[in-house]
């Protein structure tokens, strides 16, 4: 009886340390010089927080400029090779991937950075 | 105390009905899975018909739901003796078809993943906004009146629940007419009758669902339903379908006389091709004059299959006319230019040619799969098959209150 | 409303607004009264960063249909491309159209007239009074838009607009415009391309039409070229009678 509770116990306290023996760090490479926008720890904690924020207020309110802007996230943050912030090396995805946490962003947003100049077509 | 109203039941094959529920239910889910991750460019859907088959059995499933409590409220707050056993089961039978037709419509929303998001951020303008308080507390009540319907020391506290229960599917039911109702935009909607007709809808179709469900429990208890009682629901199931006829002429007479939709009457009485053929074929045959033959002509109503077979017509009927009610009124092209001959590159001014997806389908029946197999579960472990009394019901007279 | 003067810090920021909306605003510019601002006459000013949308300024939209020619499109092929909407579509019933060209014809008398039809930024708008989780809302200076972190893609807006303005996007999209999001499942619709209109800038299909059929302006504004025509003359509503007060008014029908 003994034993079994203390392999049971084992195995409890073990178990995440060896469920994410697996799961590889992420790799995050700092595209461009300089510091991101808060200390990041702060990023790390709140980037969540500050984006919903932003969206409030940029889509609803109409205020545009905000300090915590996605794109400004992607312009600086995107792969050099990639040129995107998700798949293999994407800055967001591999902290995400890790955490196990969703990305929803991406299904509306383009994860791609680039300076996309449409404008109408003249005539 | 109470006296048992309900007893156990032992259903025979239950793993296998249980099976076929399953398998029934599992592919509804694979395909809302498969529709939600390619989008709803596998479905015949389009920017025209955007609400197709799975609404029409989803809201065929939740105005059910609240018809269905009727058997339980007919007993509880009219009084009436012989619905009394049966209370219970009909309770259960609204939760489980207010879950099925919830499923079937949930799983169909473009992002069926942000259901938390509707249910914390509520635009109280909208009908739609109310269904996120509506269904819930639909839920709590009709538990709660279930629970004290079985709970022999709790049964004197079942008229309050019950009463409450009443007044709010009435409410909920007049919300999902209203959601049509409202929509001045529309030929087909814009209607204040729409939503009492929906009421009355979902007394017949929700007693339809009651008596096929009712008559598979007698057949699994091997017992027989009592031949007066058989009849005097069945004659109940008559008038809910006759009173439903009723409401839908008045709805397609406002439309022509009142509102002048002249072109669009034409369109789902004659000239629409499936729209006309599912009402006067799938409605006004199959779903209205068959189930009042079955219940009314001496002849056929003695037979023992009658109820059964008129609770059929009735909701095939149903369907039907959902059918026609809401992508009929969806392939109709909007009217934007009274009189005028339209035509654009989003196809406005031409009837859209709506024909249901695979996946569309799967997952309407998913729904009544997944009906099927949480009320046979239930049936299978708690007491709802419903005791009647013969003798105190002859002796006190109730048996034709 | 104009914008107040303290707004603008910048004089070289304004000259350059002035000297752009010169070259490319479809509003023509009138000859300048001492005192009048370029903005203005333009009908369109950048907003200050941190500014918030006023319901000071109402955006409207002003189509004469007499100049619009019946095979044109220009302008839905440049709203496209302003806005990303460039997916392949299996069926074209499914594919998203924030504007299109609609053509008509009297059956009395023959006469044909073509027009672009688009969301019509109602102030009372269907598709916001019926969305349950107010995802379709309208912005305080007029512009309807969909916030799309909380559409459910339930499809009632759609069932709701009078002028099947609102389209479901049905596969995933990768190829967005990053200053446009757009994305599967969720419900879209014309925005007046609000992303150009902060910017001072007139919507796509506005600067793209060949004739100069459209004219886009602050209604709330007596100075402004869109709000004394639509004093002065005779403009329709579509679906007038739905009285849901339109931003987009129509000429010639």
């Amino acid at each position: 009886m003994k034993q079994t509770l203390a392999a049971l116990a084992a195995v409890l306290l073990l178990a995440p340390v060896l469920a994410s023996a697996g799961t590889p760090k992420p790799d995050l490479k700092i595209e461009n010089p300089g510091s991101c926008i808060a200390p990041v720890p702060e990023m790390r904690r709140n980037h969540m927080e500050m984006l919903k924020h932003t969206r409030d207020r940029t889509l609803r309110q109409g205020i545009r400029g905000e300090k915590a802007s996605l794109n400004g996230c992607i312009n600086c943050h995107a792969s050099k090779t990639t040129g995107s912030v998700l798949g293999q090396g994407g800055f967001c995805q591999e902290c995400h991937t890790y955490a196990a946490v969703k990305l929803d962003c991406w299904d509306c947003h383009q994860p791609k950075a680039g300076n996309h100049e449409a404008v109408g077509v003249k005539p | 105390m109470q006296s048992a109203l309900t007893q156990r039941l032992r259903i025979p094959n239950f793993y296998w009905l249980a099976a076929i529920g399953a398998i029934i239910s599992a592919a509804g889910t694979l395909a809302a899975f498969y529709m939600e991750h390619h989008g709803h460019q596998v479905t015949g859907m389009n920017n025209q018909v955007f609400w197709g088959l799975p609404h029409v059995f989803a809201i065929f499933l939740i105005v059910g739901a609240s018809g269905v409590l009727n058997v339980a409220s007919i007993g509880t707050v009219f009084g009436k003796k012989v619905y009394k056993p049966r209370g219970p089961l009909s309770g259960l039978l609204a939760i489980t078809m207010l879950a099925a037709g919830l499923f079937v419509i949930m799983l169909d929303l473009g992002r069926a993943d942000r259901l938390i998001v509707a249910m914390t951020h509520v635009n109280w303008t909208s009908v739609f906004g109310w269904n996120m308080v509506l269904y819930p507390v639909f839920f709590g009540l009709v538990g709660l009146y279930v629970w004290l319907l079985l709970d022999r020391k709790m049964y004197a506290y079942s008229k309050a629940a019950g009463t409450a229960a009443f007044i709010w599917r009435l409410v909920m039911t007049t919300g999902t007419g209203s959601i049509f109702g409202f929509v001045v935009a529309r030929q087909a909607y814009n209607s204040a009758i729409i939503a009492p007709m929906f009421i009355i809808m979902s007394f017949a179709w929700g007693l339809a669902m009651f008596l096929i469900f009712q008559a598979a429990m007698y057949k699994w208890e091997g017992s027989q339903l009592d031949e007066e009682i058989r009849q005097r629901l069945n004659k109940l199931l008559g008038t809910f379908v006759a009173a439903v006829a009723y409401f839908v002429v008045v709805y397609h007479l406002t439309n022509l006389y009142y509102a002048k939709q002249t072109a669009f009457e034409t369109f789902i009485l004659v000239s629409g091709g499936i729209y006309p053929q599912l009402f006067w074929g799938g409605f006004v045959v199959v779903g209205t004059i068959l189930p009042l033959l079955f219940v009314f002509v001496p002849a056929l109503r003695s037979m023992a299959s009658s109820s059964v077979l008129a609770s059929i017509f009735t909701i095939l009927g149903g369907l039907a006319f959902l059918y026609v009610f809401i992508i009929g009124g969806q392939a109709y092209p909007l009217e934007m230019f009274p009189g005028m001959e339209v035509k654009s590159s989003f196809f406005d001014g031409v009837v859209d040619p709506y024909v249901p997806s695979l996946p569309e389908f799967l997952l309407s029946i998913g729904g009544f799969g997944l009906f099927f197999l949480l009320s046979l579960i239930v049936v299978q472990i708690l007491p709802f098959m419903p005791q009647d009394d013969m003798a105190q019901l002859r002796a006190s007279g109730a048996l034709h209150d | 409303m104009s914008e107040p003067q303290d707004r603008i810090e910048n004089k070289s920021r304004r000259s350059f607004v002035g000297a752009a909306a010169v070259a490319g605003a479809s509003a023509g510019v009138a000859a300048l009264a001492p005192g009048l601002k370029l903005i203005e006459v333009a009908g369109a000013a950048p907003r200050a960063p941190g500014e918030p949308a006023s319901s000071a300024v109402r955006w409207g939209m002003l189509i004469d249909t007499t100049k619009c020619a019946s095979g044109c499109d220009a302008c839905v092929k440049a709203c496209a491309t302003e806005n990303g909407i460039n997916e392949t579509v299996k069926d074209p019933r499914q594919g998203s159209q924030w504007i299109r060209k609609i053509d008509l014809k009297d059956p009395k008398t023959g006469q044909e007239y073509s027009l672009p039809m688009l969301c019509q930024h109602c102030e009372h708008p269907p598709c916001v009074d019926v969305c349950p989780t107010g995802a379709s809302m309208k912005r305080a200076d007029g512009i309807v838009l969909v916030d799309r972190h909380i559409c459910i893609g339930c499809r009632y807006c759609m069932m709701a607009c009078p002028y099947k303005a609102r389209s479901l996007v049905h596969m995933p999209l990768t190829e967005q415009n990053p200053l446009v999001p757009r994305g599967q499942g969720c419900v879209e619709a014309c925005t007046f391309c609000v992303q150009r209109v902060d910017r001072g800038q007139q919507p796509a299909c506005v600067e793209a039409c060949p004739e100069k059929a459209m004219l886009f302006g602050n209604l709330n504004d007596p100075n402004s070229e869109i709000a004394q025509r639509v004093a002065k003359e005779k403009t329709t509503q579509v679906r007038a009678d739905l009285k849901l007060n339109l931003g987009v008014r129509y000429q010639g029908i």
